[in-house]
């Protein structure tokens, strides 16, 4: 028994780290607040092997499982790297694509703007047949949002055919590959909230330590100290249940759709109350977007119901215990 | 990351089920917080004793069978499972035995384990008073030195004692330096309740049952074999025994997922409707995530990886999640929630939680304070 990353995987965490404080500061989100695809930190994460994590390692990618990978989301997430990194990297092991960075894949699912898509080099759509869109051919138009960076963007008519040269899986019998995709972002997605979590968390300690009201620290007042501990206690409790439903996937556990909905349930909500303690902690500095507490919070309500909501997972989970209770 | 039992692993846990379905009683026993109760809830003790399942993480030698911390884990989750005792024992046998082994004499370990385990010694716990709850560093009672004599001299009164009436010794804090303040000049004693001058009272807690004493010493007199970790080193040993009864030891998750699983055959034998649904998924989640949480949290010890305050990170999670389980409960009994029944009684044990073991108010200062670094008062 041992529950918990290996040693390879918190170096992998470790050495994103480094790389991420230099290349994704709050500077790098800032500019893909104004449709800045950032380039030049997608070409480091290519370099670190990132898109490639979940790729065999024949074909060029990392070869790793779903653990690492949501070490090195969740680290991604304190960072709030700009940009379809979940998506990217759940996308590769279907497609034919470079690895270096220089491709930035977002997935469309539902019929309204797609997420990412104005910063992005291609649309995997998966709303009727599934099919690869190179959005250099067609017209996407950035739909304003209240995170900028997510960069939602509608796109003119799919062209037919696109499921072409590129697309490795595509064509072949592609159901448990594409319900697949769909556990690992969901749970990717799960993984990058608590990121986006502790980020928040880390701002708001720092910052009550050290802002002063009544001659002493706020951060001393237990009106302040009690709502961290609360939603401290979400979030700790919210990552054993990523890491095993990243666990599960790895190891094709039967219950792993149900394991990724209860992580994604309980993540969507610890990084949503989170998000409300830390502002509330802040004061007023917190709600101004020249501070940069709103560039991780805003993130994080957009991610709370993207790849469905708490509810939604949380009906999913009911559902599945139904049916084990009744059989 | 490697969830898989190893052969011991599934072979203990085999051999626990196997035992406890041959042996749980086919009916509950009566609340073990309650006179007839107590005594029915020995004998049942002294069978997990006689087959050596009443200390599974101690050593053979007293009665144990060295148990891992994982196949521990796996006994209390088939324990609960079976639907076994509440165990009358656990503040001898969860509280104090790991202070016992960490600090007591090889004779102090000899003398007291195998009578603890076997629930020959029945032991209750001594830190509130009248005039010192949360704030126990302020507490009262004394110890004075009887240098003639051999031993010490105890006055002052404690409360809340958990079963007191029906144990036979409490360990507890005295001051017994009586010019020292606060933390400092405290000693922790391990006292028969059968010695001249002390006096137990019980009473009814909230759910009526009288498990609850209060018990007063006046001028007993102990001797130097009943110091527990040394003289005015009471404080650091009584934060070990309160550590026990945060964090896992005392509320294993076994516990709870056997609640849910309970709480789901409840929900099957009636219309429950969607929202009752979302909270039953929510429920198990939450049970879930408590296990999971603790085996991160002992693969995190094993590795040196523990951090400080973490055991109020399970208190505030095991607490507030016990009560939410059984107010589903009830909302699913609806007009039935009031009958006198294991939920409506579990339910009013479990508004307990967060006040026993430290106040959930204290554990939110302690997450803030130690885990997060804030500044104190
Ligand atoms: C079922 C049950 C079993 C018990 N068993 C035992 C036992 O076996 N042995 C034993 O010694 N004791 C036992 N206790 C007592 C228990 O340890 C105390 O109740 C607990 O420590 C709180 O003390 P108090 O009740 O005096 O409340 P107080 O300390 O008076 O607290 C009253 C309120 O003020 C809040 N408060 C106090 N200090 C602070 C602070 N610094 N910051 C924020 N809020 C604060 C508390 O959280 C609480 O809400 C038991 C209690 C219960 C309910």
């Amino acid at each position: 028994m041992y529950f918990g990353l290996s040693d390879d995987a918190l170096a992998l965490r470790e050495g994103l780290r480094e790389v991420l404080s230099s290349a994704c500061t709050p500077a790098v989100v800032r500019s893909a607040w104004d449709g800045d695809p950032c380039e030049p930190l997608w070409k480091t994460l290519g370099s670190f092997g990132l898109p490639g994590l979940l790729v065999p390692e024949d074909r060029g990618g990392l070869g790793l499982d779903e653990l690492s990978f949501v070490a090195a989301v969740e680290e991604a997430g304190w960072h709030g790297v700009p940009g379809p990194l979940v998506e990217t990297i759940v996308s590769a092991p279907l497609l034919d694509l470079p690895l270096d960075g220089s491709v930035r894949i977002a997935v469309a699912r539902s019929s309204g703007p797609v997420p990412w898509a104005a910063v992005s080099t291609h649309v995997l759509d998966l709303r009727d047949e599934p099919a690869l869109v190179d959005l250099s051919s067609v017209e996407v138009t950035a739909v304003p949002t209240v995170d900028r960076s997510r960069a939602l963007g509608s796109i003119s008519e799919s062209p037919v055919g696109h499921a072409g040269a590129s697309d490795r899986q595509l064509r072949d019998d592609h159901t448990t590959a594409l319900a697949l995709l769909e556990l690992r972002a969901t749970l990717g997605t799960a993984a990058f909230l608590l990121g986006l979590a502790r980020r928040q968390l880390d701002l708001t300690v720092a910052y009550v330590k050290d802002r002063q009201q009544f001659g002493v620290p706020v951060g001393s007042f237990q009106a302040v100290k009690h709502p961290i501990a609360n939603a401290v206690v979400d979030t700790e409790f919210a990552w054993p249940a990523v890491l095993r439903a990243a666990y599960s996937l790895s190891t094709n556990d039967p219950a792993a759709a149900m394991h990724v909905s209860m992580a994604k349930a309980l993540a969507s909500d610890a990084a949503y109350r989170m998000s409300r303690v830390c502002l509330q902690a802040h004061g007023a500095i917190g709600y101004t977007v020249e501070y940069d507490l709103h560039l991780f919070t805003k993130r994080t309500w957009a991610l709370a119901n993207d790849w469905d909501t708490a509810a939604e997972h949380r009906a999913a989970v009911a559902r599945a215990l139904l049916e084990r209770t009744a059989s | 990351m490697d969830l898989t039992e190893t052969t011991d692993e599934a072979a203990f846990r085999d051999e626990a089920r196997a035992w406890l379905d041959a042996n749980v009683p086919a009916a509950p026993l009566p609340s073990g917080d309650t006179r007839e109760g107590f005594a029915l809830h020995l004998e049942w003790e002294r069978r997990l004793f006689e087959a050596r399942w009443a200390v599974v993480s101690w050593p053979a030698a007293y009665g144990g069978r060295d148990a891992s911390v994982w196949q521990w884990l796996a006994f209390e989750e088939e324990y609960y499972r079976a639907g076994a005792p509440q165990r009358v024992t656990q503040n001898g046998i969860f509280l104090l035995a790991p202070t016992l082994f960490a600090f007591g004499t090889q004779e102090q370990q000899d003398a007291l384990l195998p009578r603890m385990a076997s629930a020959q010694d029945l032991w209750c716990q001594g830190w509130s008073e009248p005039g010192a709850g949360s704030d126990l560093a302020s507490l009262t009672s004394r110890a004075l030195r009887d240098e003639a004599a051999g031993g010490w001299r105890l006055s002052g009164q404690k409360t809340w004692t958990t079963r007191g009436a029906f144990c036979t010794h409490i360990f507890g804090l005295f001051r017994s330096d009586p010019s020292s303040q606060r933390h400092h000049g405290l000693t922790y004693f391990l006292v028969p309740l059968d010695a001249p001058g002390v006096t137990v009272r019980g009473f009814a807690r909230l759910d009526g049952d009288e498990g609850f004493a209060e018990v007063w010493f006046d001028d007993v007199f102990i001797p130097d074999s009943a110091v527990l970790g040394g003289v005015g080193e009471g404080w650091k040993v009584a934060m070990a025994t309160t550590g026990s009864e945060r964090g896992l030891s005392l509320r294993s998750p076994g516990r709870y997922t056997a609640t849910v699983d309970r709480l789901l055959r409840l929900a099957a034998s009636r219309d429950v409707d969607a929202t009752v649904e979302s909270r039953l998924a929510q429920a198990w989640m939450d049970a879930e995530a408590y296990r999971l949480f603790t085996l991160r949290q002992v693969s995190a010890e094993q590795a040196g990886r523990g951090r400080p305050g973490e055991s109020s990170l399970n208190k505030l999670f095991w607490s507030e999640l016990d009560i939410r389980l059984h107010e589903l409960a009830l909302d699913i009994l609806g007009p039935e929630a009031e009958l006198e029944g294991p939920w409506s009684k579990g339910f009013q044990f479990s508004l307990s939680g967060p006040i026993y073991a430290g106040t959930n108010e204290v554990q939110r200062n302690i997450v803030a304070e130690r885990l997060l670094g804030l500044p104190r008062k």
